[in-house]
Order: C-alpha cells, then sequence, then structure tokens
C-alpha cells in the first residue's frame, strides 16, 4: 500500500470522525418515506374512526362471553348428542369423498398447467381452471351451488372438491415446475415413451409432494366443512348455528372442541406421514 | 426379498408379495370408505332436484345477467368497511401473534414445560376455528357489526400468523443469536439484535400474504352479520335480486384479484 | 490473567468433551489450540465465556471466577472476552457499522440499543477499527453483501470494540481461502500485538498455526496433550495430537511458504 492511498483513507476517516451515524432508512427516499408514513397513519385514523363501536353493547356481551368461556369448562356433549354425532359425520363423509376426487381430479390438471410438461394451449386451460377455482371462496361457491342443487351435502362435497382442485393443482404445478430436469431428462434419454417418462422421471420426484399436500388439504377440507352449513350445504356448521342462535354454548363449546380435537388429530397425523414420505 | 427363484431362474419384483397383498388391501379398504361416504352424500340428497340443475343454473344466469350496475352506489362503503376489516383484523393479529409466536419457538420460549404448551394451544384453538365461526361467536356476544368483524379476523388470524412465524424463529442461525450473546447483551439486546433482524422478512412476507388471505374472508364475514361486502350480498340474496348479487360477485372478484396483486408485489419487493 | 483449573466438560449425551483442562494465560500472550475435530477446541473457547455451561472446574479471569458468576455479572464480564467466529456469525441483515457496534451492546441500555443512537465515540472508535481494517467505506453495505474476507475483519471490528482484555477466537480461517486465512491471522496477531491483547485461537491449520504464534496448545479427547513454542511440534508430537499420518510434507510445506513470503 503506498503512502499516498494511506493518507487519502485517513483524511476520510478524520472526515466522518465526530459525525453522527444513522442507520440507512429503508426507504431511500425522503419524501417518499414520509409520503408512505402519513399516508399509512391517516388511513388508520380515517379506518378506526369509521368503525362504529357501541361500547355499552360490548360491556352487556362481555357477561356472555364470560358464559361462554364457562361454557369450555363443561361442554355438553349429550342433549344434542344426535344431531352433533350426525353433523360431525356428514362432515367428515364430506371432507374424504371431496378430498378423494379432488386430488384426483387435481393431478391431470397439475400436470396441464406445468409449463415444462404440457403444451400451450393444455396450459393455458388448466391455469384457467385453478384461476377460477383460487378465486372463488368456498362459502361463496357454496351458496351458488345451494342455489342449484338444492340443500344438503352434495352441494358442500362439490364445493370443497372444486376448491381442492384450484388448491392443490396450482401448488404441484409448481412443484413439478421448479423439479430436478437431469432425472427427468435421463429417463427420457433412454428412449421411454410419455408416460413412462411421466411414471419414471416425474411421478418419484412429486409423489412425496403430492401426499404432504393431500394431507394439508385434507386437514383443510374438514375446517371448511365445519362452515358450509351456515349456508345450508351439510356438515355440523348448521347444528353449530343453531346452538348459537338459541345461545346454548354449552354445545356450542362442544362442537369447537371437536373440531379443534380433529384438527389437531389430523396435523398430529400428517405429521408423522409426512415425516415418513420425506 | 424382492428378487425370488423360480423354476426360469430369479425373478425381480419391486416388492414381496406380503408387501403387494397389504397394498391390494389398502386400496381396497380407500375404495369402500370412498363408495360408503359417496353412499351417505347420495342419500341425504334429492336427485330430483340435482337432474333439475342444469336448467335452475341456467335460469339463475339468465336473472343474474346483467348485473344491476346502478347498485355501485351502495356499495362504497360496505367495501371501505371490508377493507378495514382485512387491516385493521390484520394488524390486531399481528401485535397478539408477535409474542405468542416468541413464547412457543423452542429456543426463546421461557419455560418448554409450561409456557409453550399455553402458547401452542392458543395456536391450535384459534386455527383450527374459521373466522365465519369466530364472528358468529362474537356476534353472539358483542353484537353484530365491524367491530365484531374485526376481532374475528384477528382472532383467526393469531394462530396462522404465529405459527408461521414460530417455525421462522426456530430456524433462524443459531451462530448470529450467540455471537451476540457472548458481547454481553442482555436478553432483550440480543433479541433486537439477534433474532428480530432474521425474522423480519418471514414476518414482513407473512403479514402480506394474511393480509391477501383476510380481503377475502372480510368479503364473506356480513353473510353472518359481521359486517362489510358480505351484508348486502345476504340481503341480495335473500330478496333473490340475482343482478345485484351477480354485481357484488365481481366486485369481490375484483377485490381479490387485486389484494393478491398488491401482496405479490409487496412480497417481491421485501424478497 | 486467564486460568482454568481442571474445566471440565461432559454433555448430556455423556460426551466428554473436555477432562480436567488446567491452563494458565500470561497478559498479552497469543496462543494457538490445535487438534482434530471433536477435541473439544471449540467446547474448551465456549466453556470460558459459558456460552457453553462448564461441569466443572473453574475459569478465573484475573481475579473473578467466571463459573459462579450470575447473569447480570456475567454479561458484564464477558464484555472483556471478545469473540470471533468461524462462519463469521454477523447479523446477516444487519449493516456492516451495526454489526460493529453491537459489540458495545454490554456497555448500553436497551433503548439505546433499540434506536441505534449509539455515544459518539462508540461510533468514532467503530470508525477509526473499520478504517484499521480498510472498510471505512463499506459502513453502510449489509453483512450478507461483503465478502468472506471482509465479513471477517468486520467480526474483528466487533470483538476489539469491546475493549477486551481476551480475544476468544473460534477457527477465524474455517471458511476462507489460503491467501486471506493468512491476512486475516495475521491482522488478528498484529492487532493483538498493537493493544497488548492476550488471545486464545482455536486453528486446524498447523502450518499457520507455527508461522503466527508463540505458543501451541495440543489438545485430543479434551487434554491436552501439547503446550509450548511452535517448533517443538514434531512429527512424532502431531501423530499424538491428530493420530497417524505423513507429517513430513506438513512440516516442510511450512518452510517452503516461509520462502515464498519472503521471495514476495
Amino acid at each position: 500500500m503506498s503512502a499516498d492511498v494511506q493518507g487519502e483513507t485517513h483524511r476520510e476517516l478524520d472526515d466522518m470522525l465526530g459525525t453522527r451515524w444513522r442507520r440507512p432508512p429503508l426507504v431511500q427516499k425522503a419524501w417518499l418515506r414520509w409520503v408512505l408514513l402519513i399516508g399509512f397513519a391517516l388511513y388508520l385514523v380515517a379506518a378506526i374512526s369509521s368503525v362504529e363501536v357501541s361500547w355499552a353493547r360490548v360491556y352487556e356481551g362481555l357477561d356472555r362471553g364470560a358464559a361462554f368461556i364457562m361454557a369450555f369448562s363443561q361442554p355438553d356433549f349429550l342433549s344434542r348428542s344426535d344431531a352433533i354425532w350426525n353433523g360431525m359425520l356428514e362432515s367428515i363423509v364430506m371432507t374424504v369423498a371431496s378430498s378423494v376426487v379432488g386430488i384426483l381430479i387435481s393431478i391431470p390438471i397439475a400436470l396441464g398447467a406445468a409449463r415444462n410438461i404440457a403444451p400451450l394451449p393444455v396450459y393455458l386451460i388448466c391455469r384457467g381452471i385453478i384461476a377460477v377455482s383460487r378465486a372463488l371462496q368456498e362459502i361463496i361457491v357454496a351458496i351458488l351451488l345451494v342455489a342449484i342443487f338444492g340443500f344438503g351435502p352434495l352441494a358442500g362435497f362439490l364445493t370443497l372438491s372444486f376448491a381442492t382442485i384450484g388448491f392443490l393443482s396450482k401448488l404441484l404445478a409448481e412443484d413439478i415446475e421448479s423439479m430436478d430436469r437431469s432425472q427427468a431428462e435421463a429417463i427420457r434419454a433412454t428412449g421411454a415413451r410419455w408416460s413412462q417418462w411421466i411414471d419414471y422421471g416425474v411421478k418419484p420426484q412429486i409423489i412425496p409432494r403430492l401426499i404432504g399436500l393431500s394431507i394439508y388439504r385434507i386437514d383443510i377440507n374438514f375446517r371448511e366443512s365445519a362452515i358450509l352449513g351456515l349456508v345450508g350445504a351439510g356438515g355440523i356448521g348448521a347444528t353449530l348455528n343453531t346452538a348459537f342462535d338459541r345461545y346454548e354454548y354449552d354445545t356450542a363449546a362442544a362442537i369447537l372442541l371437536l373440531i379443534i380435537g380433529i384438527v389437531m388429530a389430523l396435523e398430529y397425523i400428517s405429521g408423522i406421514i409426512r415425516a415418513r414420505v420425506q | 426379498m424382492p428378487v425370488t427363484d423360480t423354476s426360469q431362474g430369479p425373478v425381480w419384483r419391486l416388492r414381496n408379495r406380503r408387501e403387494t397383498l397389504k397394498r391390494w388391501f389398502g386400496w381396497l379398504l380407500g375404495i369402500a370408505i370412498f363408495l360408503w361416504c359417496w353412499a351417505r352424500i347420495s342419500e341425504a340428497t334429492t336427485w330430483f332436484f340435482v337432474w333439475d340443475a342444469p336448467r335452475i343454473a341456467g335460469d339463475i344466469l339468465d336473472r343474474a345477467t346483467p348485473p344491476r350496475w346502478s347498485y355501485m352506489d351502495n356499495l362504497w362503503v360496505p367495501i371501505w368497511d371490508t377493507l378495514n376489516i382485512a387491516t385493521l383484523g390484520t394488524i390486531g393479529a399481528l401485535i397478539l401473534a408477535v409474542p405468542t409466536a416468541f413464547l412457543a419457538a423452542r429456543n426463546t420460549t421461557p419455560s418448554r414445560l409450561f409456557i409453550r404448551p399455553i402458547a401452542l394451544l392458543i395456536i391450535v384453538a384459534t386455527r383450527s376455528i374459521n373466522s365465519l365461526i369466530w364472528a358468529l361467536l362474537l356476534i353472539a356476544i358483542i353484537g353484530p357489526g365491524v367491530f365484531a368483524g374485526i376481532i374475528a379476523i384477528a382472532i383467526r388470524s393469531i394462530g396462522f400468523c404465529a405459527k408461521l412465524l414460530y417455525e421462522a424463529i426456530e430456524e433462524i442461525d443459531h451462530s448470529q443469536v450467540e455471537a451476540i450473546t457472548a458481547t454481553g447483551a442482555s436478553r432483550w439486546q440480543v433479541m433486537v439484535y439477534g433474532i428480530v433482524p432474521q425474522i423480519m422478512p418471514a414476518f414482513a412476507g407473512i403479514a402480506v400474504f394474511r393480509w391477501d388471505i383476510n380481503i377475502r374472508e372480510s368479503t364473506v364475514l356480513g353473510l353472518v352479520g359481521a359486517g362489510g361486502i358480505g351484508l348486502q350480498l345476504q340481503a341480495s340474496l335473500n330478496t333473490l335480486a340475482w343482478p345485484q348479487v351477480s354485481l357484488i360477485l365481481l366486485v369481490i372478484l375484483a377485490a381479490v384479484v387485486i389484494s393478491e396483486w398488491v401482496s405479490a408485489k409487496v412480497r417481491g419487493a421485501i424478497i | 490473567m486467564l486460568r482454568l483449573d481442571a474445566l471440565t466438560k461432559t454433555y448430556k449425551t455423556g460426551d466428554k468433551a473436555l477432562k480436567a483442562v488446567t491452563l494458565d494465560v500470561p497478559p498479552g500472550q497469543v496462543i494457538a489450540l490445535i487438534g482434530p475435530s471433536g477435541a473439544g477446541k471449540s467446547t474448551l473457547i465456549r466453556c470460558i465465556n459459558r456460552l457453553v455451561e462448564p461441569t466443572s472446574g473453574t475459569v478465573m479471569l484475573e481475579d473473578m471466577d467466571l463459573t459462579g458468576l450470575r447473569p447480570a455479572a456475567l454479561r458484564r464480564e464477558r464484555r472483556r472476552m471478545g469473540m470471533i467466529f468461524q462462519e463469521y456469525a454477523l447479523v446477516e441483515r444487519l449493516t456492516v457499522m451495526e454489526n460493529v457496534l453491537s459489540g458495545r451492546l454490554g456497555y448500553v441500555g436497551f433503548w439505546r440499543a433499540l434506536t441505534r443512537r449509539f455515544p459518539q465515540k462508540d461510533v468514532d472508535e467503530a470508525f477509526r477499527l473499520l478504517d484499521r481494517v480498510g472498510l471505512l467505506h463499506m459502513v453502510d453495505k449489509r453483512a450478507d453483501q461483503l465478502s468472506g474476507g471482509q465479513r471477517q475483519r468486520v467480526g474483528i471490528c466487533r470483538a476489539l470494540i469491546q475493549d477486551p482484555a481476551l480475544l476468544l477466537v473460534d477457527e477465524p480461517t474455517a471458511s476462507l481461502d489460503p491467501k486471506t486465512s493468512r491476512q486475516i491471522m495475521r491482522l488478528i496477531c498484529e492487532l493483538c500485538a498493537e493493544r497488548g491483547l492476550a488471545a486464545i485461537i482455536n486453528i486446524h491449520d498447523v502450518a499457520l498455526a507455527q508461522r503466527f504464534v508463540a505458543r501451541v496448545i495440543g489438545l485430543r479427547f479434551g487434554e491436552i496433550v501439547y503446550d509450548g513454542a511452535p517448533d517443538g511440534l514434531t512429527p512424532e508430537k502431531l501423530t499424538e495430537i491428530y493420530g497417524e499420518e505423513d507429517w513430513e510434507a506438513t512440516i516442510e510445506k511450512v518452510d517452503e511458504e516461509e520462502t515464498v513470503e519472503a521471495a514476495e
């Protein structure tokens, strides 16, 4: 290092000594930073002031809230056991059936929605199906299907199957697109046909992920099946709604505990299965 | 052993006979369960309505088009409410989710035996119950309105955000924490310098992701009376005003698409 | 200045990482700690500032027994022991300056740390140290934008700004290329000499250790098997520390490198 350069750096150091140091801000431009900050603050003020809260009503409700929390300590599984049992069974039935159908349909759609496998027209159609399915929420689909097919679990089953397709196909297609090309190429290089190529080059890479996602989706389907009853599409939701309407908190608490219990069990099982396939 | 000796020489199979049988049995059981489920659904269905469905669907579609655009004037306030439910709910959830996540993460919890299980219970309980059910519950307690919607969204999101966040906390690079500890920093300083910078990107990503989901969920909260555009949807459905229904559905669709676009943009900017 | 007395660490798994290690470090002495992986080098260093809790034995820093200290007192003593890490252990998403200033955390309160308002003399000291290691122009760069050698320099600054009496250095060169390794080792030793610091340097590169330090400790299975000058490391001694291997090449290489260095 020459003496000249050294002198240079030391002059720089002398300049910097005694100057304050501030952490460089996240947004470089000062005016933009202030606009964002003030804009957000103004929004918050406007939003909060537009929320009408009747504190008297909230205060009144605190007793009921306490009663509800107390109900969790003595949930009532018995007095409406028939309704609970049938509702739960219907929820589970809908979950199982819709998961099976949804998963089976979503596999070909996922293959079609992966750009590295499917030709462009097929790709566009499959992506379109996924986009529609993801944009519409379960509960809205359920409302429409109930209007069309009438009340009952069939509407719920169709809703959940449709939602499963959007969820699973999208994630699976992304996996296929990001899979290891060299493995698939190696199979193709052996002179395999398209179906053989999928079977040996693609399938082994995505099966663990498919299983993991499927189980996750079963979990979601069960949770969703619990609310479809609110709009008449079958499952435990109707029973729950009735319990709330009649202020039967102990029955409602029992149903919620059952839902939490089943979700926890599903998560536990899915943890074990996912650990096994990976 | 998958290789068996036969009179024609050794034969290789992927699985031995016992495993093959087990697999067949598993498949058979699965199919049986599915068929039984299907039978139950079928039993509870009035098939006469189903065969009539195409005609009804056509009929509804016919009545729903064109959407009643003039009804838009009545929708601006509900749209504003919906946005507020999602945003304020998300902010509230994040404020509660951060401490919960720190209490639930194995490497930051003050006590693995007492506090961690409680934090995990909060996460599971709030996550397993849909925001519509939370709304239903809160309406029974504090009455209908936007406020109940905000609280419902906030409660539902605690578990979701806290779960993702505590997983991020458990995955941090421990050596960075160790280095800060070695300087003689206090517990809170270690948190601010060693842990927080590492989880900041995850936190921002989770916040925006959940906000996107909450926009979707808050559009339907009105169905049970918790404010937002769902209230108008419910009212229109009750009066069979299909042109209004189709307009509201279009608005919801647009909201969902826009929020997804915003969240993708913001996440892209962070990462 | 630092005295370890019968320091023992037994992990929960039953592995005995350290078996009654006794060691005396006089002020200003730089020691290289060599030994195979798993010999307990890292554990030894971490037992001194209690990042790892020793099972028994004492660590005396001047007249203070570190092993019995309560958390607040331990934090005060940790300020006097700067630590430099193998994978740099910089907080990747903070700037270079924040990383250096984090060395002062033991001296400032929580709010100052949170708002990044460190006393001006700390900031000045950080400028001086960064200038000394040649990174002054990098002050506001984020740590993850630096190269390995630059990161380790920042790590050195973070340790030095603590104003320590002792440096604990854990494999400073393990993730660096040979040239940068030498530069970093030289920098550490120079800085120790400038400031009269004692240092314990874990290092697996015997040649590098021999080149830069005056005293080498050999550790094997948690026990000290060599303690002496670097040129006393004969092939027999190395075999005792690391196990059977052809050591002539290693030792010769040191001499060769020496001549290459001289020729430069």
